[in-house]
């Protein structure tokens, strides 16, 4: 599914690469944690994966294409197979549950008869059903996160790409969260997940790789956060 | 559903930045309207060039007693110069295309019916007006041709064209409509320039909407329609008002207002109107379109 070959990214006027000489392979439908202190590289990590940014040295694949070779105009339908999601939600404030999710098929052109079918079907997954007239600001912000996931879930992705989804929760509605993204990987998606949280990553149980400036100290599935080497 | 989603962006856009769409439509319109004011003018001109070239006629005046030019130096023109010279002329057919010849008594009387009212008449004696020929050019730019092959020759007194004078109310005109252009393409610089602010400040105010379009996959040409549009839409807005004031100058300043007061020349007709509607509108969208598209490039990158 992604394949890191010598991955190596340097931002322009800086230093130190944010990756450096990264190799690793995510197999189809694993759950994998992206652990690491700030600035590590994670989101950089996977801005490399949605071909946001271009390595310096080395190719990414992602289901079976080499981003490099991707001409510009192919980026979107790329992206259409991905589902992403922040830690700040990037919901819009003056759409409705319903609204913000079918405006992701919207933009892609997706019928309206499609749209109507589908997005309250995503909204029954994410556990929002009863919810779909409110705005982001009448929402918690565990809810205002599972709108997020349906939007990046409706199109059903192969793909789930979330940077630090849980790091603007409380503990309790993480729990809440991280079901619901393991529901969605039981379905079948491959899902890359970045996280601060050793709680989380520790009651998983899933494949952990940790970057420290910019190099993986360490690959091992079924890990704990805090394991030391 | 497309375009109903499209519509709905647009309608949006244009109601967020209302001021500026405002301020978009106005350029556009003074610009185009200065532009098409400038065309305008330049077919007027083209319109009175060919009314009155088609009357302007080139004048051999013949020596008379009193001339004293060099060539009238052997005094009045003798009945065989006269013959010679109208000979000369009809040998230059085709250019010269009608030949009459006005003789002193024509000429006092054409004088006497000219200033009828005025003290001048009583003034001026038959012996005082020279006798001419008339000339008519197939081509009145070719004046040359005659004048070398007359001005200066025993008998002839003086060429004369009157075109040259209309030329000097011409090129008054055409200065006028340099002037003209010169300001409308200054305007519309200003014009292209506020287009590129205003997609740009659009394109700042609604980027949350587009990265999440990207995010999601939506094509550029999905992105950057909305915008397109709003540009185009304020653009075809603003020429629609240009054309409005190019119709009102042609109905109401042209036919109403100058035409009857300047009733021995030729104004411009509706079909230039027509001519200039359409480059009016299609200059508006397709300059806002490509500063538009441009700015977007730049700014909604994937
Ligand atoms: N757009 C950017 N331009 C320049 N440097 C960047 C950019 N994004 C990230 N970096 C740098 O790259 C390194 C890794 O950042 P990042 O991938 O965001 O780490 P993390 O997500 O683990 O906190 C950091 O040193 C950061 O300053
Ligand atoms: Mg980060």
């Amino acid at each position: 599914m992604i394949l890191f070959d010598h991955v190596t990214k340097l931002y322009a006027n800086q230093e130190r690469p944010a990756l450096d000489d990264v190799s690793l392979e995510i197999e189809k439908g694993e759950f994998v944690f992206l652990v690491g202190p700030s600035g590590s590289g994670k989101s950089t990590f996977l801005r490399l994966i949605l071909r946001e940014e271009r390595p310096t040295k080395g190719a990414v694949w992602v289901a079976g294409k080499e981003l490099g070779h991707l001409s510009n105009w192919k980026i979107p339908y790329f992206r259409r197979q991905i589902g992403t999601v922040f830690q700040d939600f990037r919901l819009l404030p003056n759409k409705t549950v319903a609204e913000n999710v079918a405006f992701a098929l919207e933009v892609i052109g997706k019928p309206k008869a499609h749209i109507n079918k589908v997005v309250p079907e995503v909204l029954e997954v994410v556990g929002l059903e009863g919810k779909e007239h409110r705005r982001p600001d009448e929402l918690s912000g565990g809810e205002q996160q599972r709108v997020a996931i349906a939007r990046a879930f409706v199109n059903r992705p192969m793909l789930l790409i979330a940077d630090e989804p849980t790091g603007n929760l409380d503990p309790g509605t993480s729990v809440g969260i991280m079901q619901l993204l393991d529901r969605l990987n039981r379905l079948g998606t491959t899902v890359v997940m970045s996280t601060h949280d050793s709680n989380i990553v520790d009651q998983m149980r899933r494949r952990v790789i940790e970057l420290e400036g910019g190099h993986v100290v360490r690959d091992q599935s079924r890990g704990v956060y805090g394991y030391a080497q | 559903m497309r375009a109903q989603f499209v519509a709905r962006e647009v309608s949006h856009g244009l109601r967020r930045n209302l001021t500026m769409t405002l301020a978009v439509i106005i350029t556009v319109a003074v610009s185009l309207g200065l532009f098409g004011g400038a065309l305008l003018l330049r077919a007027q001109v083209t319109t009175m060039k060919d009314f009155w070239y088609d009357k302007v006629e080139v004048s051999l005046f013949l020596c008379g007693k009193g001339s004293d030019t060099a060539s009238c130096a052997g005094g009045a023109v003798t009945k065989a110069q006269r013959d010679q010279i109208k000979s000369d002329l009809e040998g230059l057919k085709p250019l010269v295309e009608e030949i009459y010849y006005e003789s002193q008594a024509e000429a006092y009387q054409h004088f006497q019916e000219q200033f009828k009212n005025s003290p001048i008449a009583d003034n001026v004696r038959e012996s005082a007006l020279p006798e001419s020929f008339r000339v008519k050019l197939s081509d009145p730019t070719k004046y040359e041709v005659v004048a070398s092959a007359f001005a200066g020759r025993p008998g002839v007194e003086q060429v004369n064209d009157q075109r040259q004078i209309l030329d000097k109310f011409f090129k008054l005109l055409g200065g006028l409509q340099a002037i003209a252009l010169a300001i409308a393409l200054t305007m519309l610089v200003v014009t292209v320039l506020l287009i590129v602010n205003t997609m740009r400040v659009a394109a700042f105010s609604r980027r949350r909407e587009t990265s999440i379009m990207r995010l999601v996959g939506a094509s550029n040409f999905y992105i950057q329609l909305p915008f397109l549009l709003e540009a185009a839409f304020a653009a075809g807005v603003g020429a629609l008002a240009a054309i409005g004031a190019l119709v009102l100058t042609k109905a109401v300043l042209v036919d109403s207002i100058v035409a009857p007061s300047f009733q021995f020349t030729s104004f411009v007709g509706w079909d230039a109107v027509i001519t200039i509607a359409p480059i009016l509108f299609i200059t508006g969208i397709v300059l806002s379109g490509l500063a538009a598209f441009f700015t977007l490039r730049k700014y909604l990158r994937v």
